[in-house]
């Protein structure tokens, strides 16, 4: 029954996305009529129907309901609670009814709160978020149902890949997810000003606590898979240049770059025409990154071929939302009123910049992920990785690095190269004093030293626009941006430090035998058997110590039960100034066993900079959003005024 | 400092932008043209090996018979072959769950003398996932089970 219910909820939230689109489009077609006042109603309702149909798939996973075909696959009645609820959203058609939903819910938020941009142009912004869920609603409903049932119920579910049964990878796709559709509505909201001709401040003011919300999900989306893809793969490492990784960087990238143009058209009314142009790029990117992931085109470009429905649907949602897009921006361009000036030398041109770098990059990317399945198409296979990645994607992150340091020191408008030369003096002295003491003392390569270098003067350079301002008057936005380029030096420190200083030792040894890594020796205790709930182990017992006690660490090699499946646990030690990684591998043969160890110098600093870029995010969207609530409220209260004013005078007139 | 003309200056940030992102895309072809023969079939690589200082991929199936554990316990030596040509290999490490002889298997290293070192050894690593470099493989192997199960007669 509960899913029958989910199937009809999803059904009428179809339909009332349709109204919805419908609605607004004929609003703004014409003058003078009132259809677009169903806008509002129906995204309210569509996003409480579309909750009600993902609270029914959770529902169907808590109970393991295995008449359910999804149910069936993906999920096993003796799955840990927590893992099959997240197993509702580990595989397609969960996900894109985790994507439906979201969307839905954040129309209803634009439906039920915004009240700063003309009607007009909510309507406008609604019927693009319409048009948008209309394409996904199809696509679940036709080609990736959910609620689809099994003709008899199945005895036992398949279960769920053991890599999945995760508490960093079951956020991991869902935060994604919550960035690309924020990304989304970014997009409806360029959309909606571009038809009803508002691309200015106001606009910029509505839109921007969406892309800071979206860009702070992905920060955190990709934070989280990196961290799952470091300790669960067992590999050592934190990013691969895989693709599914690139697909979410890509929309991160313009993301990045969005959010700082938005911040000049609503601070400066400047860069309109290229906000617009970002928002579309953004969306795209999300769309391109979902026809990535989900479209199978990744495991083999003929795989794609043979099952097409899916990825091609997804391409053609591509097309024409992209299509259609860049159509009305290449119309309407020319009616976007040039925005303000600025000089050469001002904190605008630092952005314009830094925003052409970060789409460079992008391009990097982008040509870098999708060059291996165009030319598999073509019949050749090429692979693509770091040594293409990193040098080609450096040539444009280190200017970037170097403007982003000098960026939050320029004024507005307009500067003089004087005014900042002591700063800039500054943080060119702490850059060659850093680099200088990297080469001399320690063997490490050119981009880790470079990046050493750039860590310390974005670090010394964040903190700059706090300097000669009262503390507790700095607006809540500044500190959003202090402590998000902060996080920035934190993460590339610890990048660099990992790259460029890492320890790494193979060793095969028996019971009590010892291996050296970085200040540590490890010596092997013994390796035990060991179950679980669905799965056996082996268990090794090291103790490391670096002079000092000796901690205990247990890496395992896992063997799940369904299905069957071995994976490596590895264990880690966390000290303030490093992590020592281990991880068991085979039996030697002879009573030995393999050990891998890695001592990763300030390797969690790249996860706590993360944090600290993505809790800037966050102060920066609850600060913009608590000063234009202010404002209004100020608004009120002068409208107010001026109305008991006149009603005084019209006393005063009629006594007279 | 001077202001430029507001329609100087749309033009001026639309060719600077311009020129960025074509140079960047020109930077992009290079880098991708220098690294396309990143990857490397058994035959490709005993007809035309790369220079002993580049990484490379060399893809193949691991021939039956042919894991040899090394005394040092952990270090192995294997030949990858493409039923055409074959190379042996030898990985210092922890080899992948899946890696069992007559699978496919992607090795990334440098040639040595005669001997492909390899740094990293990629199988496949869930019945979900495969690297895009052994689909074929997988498939292929799959058609030679397929011709010899219905080839051979019952002895």
């Amino acid at each position: 029954m509960t899913a029958e219910i989910g199937l009809a909820a999803l059904w009428m939230a179809a339909a009332l996305c349709m109204l919805q689109f419908i609605a607004g489009a004929l609003a703004t077609r014409s003058e003078g009529n009132d259809i677009g006042a169903l806008t509002r109603p129906a995204a309210i309702v569509q996003g409480l129907l579309a909750l009600t149909a993902f609270a029914c798939l959770l529902w169907l996973f808590a109970i393991t309901d295995l008449s359910v075909k999804l149910v069936a696959t993906n999920s096993h009645s003796e799955k840990p609670m927590i893992y099959k609820l997240t197993g509702a959203w580990g595989n397609h058609e969960g996900s894109m009814l985790l994507w439906v939903a979201v969307m839905a819910l954040s129309g209803a938020a634009i439906g039920a709160l915004e009240k700063r941009l003309p009607e007009r142009t909510i309507q406008a912004v609604l019927a693009a978020q319409g048009a948008v869920g209309v394409g996904f609603y199809a696509f679940l409903i036709g080609s990736s149902n959910p609620f689809e049932r099994l003709p008899s119920p199945a005895a036992q579910g398949a279960g769920l890949n053991p890599l999945l049964q995760d508490w960093g990878l079951a956020f991991h796709p869902p935060t994604l997810y919550i960035g690309y559709v924020g990304l989304s509505v970014a997009f409806s909201f360029v959309v909606g000003a571009l038809i009803t001709r508002q691309v200015n401040p106001d606009f910029a003011r509505a839109m921007r606590p969406w892309v800071l919300g979206a860009w702070v999900f992905l920060t955190l989306g990709i934070a989280a898979g990196s961290w799952w893809a470091y300790y669960e793969l067992g590999w050592g490492g934190w990013w691969f240049w895989d693709p599914v990784e690139n697909a979410s960087l890509m929309p991160w990238l313009a993301a990045t770059a969005l959010l700082h143009s938005v911040t000049v058209l609503a601070a400066r009314d400047a860069l309109r025409t290229w906000t617009v142009m970002l928002g579309v790029v953004a969306f795209s990117m999300s769309m391109l990154g979902t026809f990535i992931v989900r479209s199978g085109v990744l495991t083999s470009v003929h795989s794609f071929a043979v099952d097409p429905e899916r990825g091609v649907f997804i391409l053609i949602l591509l097309a024409l939302y992209i299509g259609g897009a860049l159509a009305l921006f290449a119309w309407r361009a020319s009616s976007i009123a040039e925005g303000k000036r600025f000089a050469v030398a001002s904190r605008e041109t630092a952005l314009v910049f830094n925003n052409i770098m970060l789409c460079a990059i992008l391009g990097v990317v982008l040509l870098g992920t999708l060059y291996p399945l165009m030319a598999e198409a073509a019949g050749d296979r090429v692979s693509i990785g770091p040594p293409y990645f990193n040098p080609v994607s450096a040539v444009f992150a280190l200017p970037m690095f170097a403007v982003m340091a000098v960026g939050p020191i320029l004024r507005w408008r307009q500067d003089s190269a004087r005014r900042i030369s002591k700063g800039v003096i500054v943080l060119a002295a702490v850059g060659v004093v850093t680099a200088l003491a990297g080469a001399l003392l320690s063997d490490a390569g050119i981009l880790p030293i470079l990046g050493l270098a750039f860590a310390a003067v974005i670090a010394v350079a964040a903190v700059m626009p706090l300097y000669g301002r009262k503390l507790s008057r700095t607006p809540m936005a500044t500190w959003g941006m202090v402590l998000a380029h902060f996080g920035v030096a934190v993460a590339l420190f610890g990048m660099a430090s990992e790259s460029g200083f890492s320890k790494e030792t193979l060793a095969a040894v028996s019971a009590g035998e010892s291996a050296q890594i970085g200040p540590y020796e490890v010596t092997l205790e013994g390796v035990e058997p060991l179950a679980g709930p669905n799965w056996t182990a082996l268990e090794a017992r090291l103790s490391a110590s670096d002079g000092g006690d000796a901690v205990i660490l247990r890496p395992q090699s896992r063997t799940f039960v369904q299905p069957v499946q071995t994976t490596t646990e590895s264990a880690l030690l966390n000290r303030w100034d490093g992590q020592l990684y281990a991880v068991l591998g085979q039996a030697a043969g002879d009573g030995r066993w393999q050990l891998r160890l890695w001592w990763k110098p300030f390797v969690a600093m790249i996860w706590y900079g993360s944090l600290l870029i993505a809790l800037g995010g966050i102060l920066a969207a609850v600060g913009h959003i608590r000063r234009s609530r202010r404002r209004k409220a100020l608004e009120v209260r002068l409208a107010e005024q001026e109305a008991d004013l006149l009603l005084v005078r019209r006393q005063e007139e009629a006594m007279a | 400092m001077t202001m430029l003309k507001a329609k100087h200056q749309r033009l001026v940030l639309v060719v600077i932008a311009l020129v960025v992102l074509i140079g960047a895309g020109l930077l992009a072809a290079w880098g991708l043209r220098s690294e396309a023969n990143y990857f490397y079939t058994p035959s490709q690589i005993v007809a035309d090996p790369p220079e002993k200082t580049r990484l490379v991929r060399l893809g193949g199936m691991v021939q039956t018979g042919s894991i040899a554990q090394q005394a040092d316990g952990v270090s192995i030596r294997f030949v990858v072959s493409d039923g055409e040509a074959s190379m042996p290999v030898q990985f210092t490490g922890i080899v992948p769950d899946l890696f069992v002889e007559n699978s496919g298997v992607v090795a990334e290293g440098r040639m040595g003398d005669g001997t492909f070192m390899a740094e990293t050894l990629l199988a496949k690593h869930d019945e979900n996932y495969v690297p895009r470099e052994l689909q074929e493989m997988t498939e292929h192997q799959a058609q030679q089970v397929v011709a010899e199960t219905t080839g051979g007669s019952p002895e």
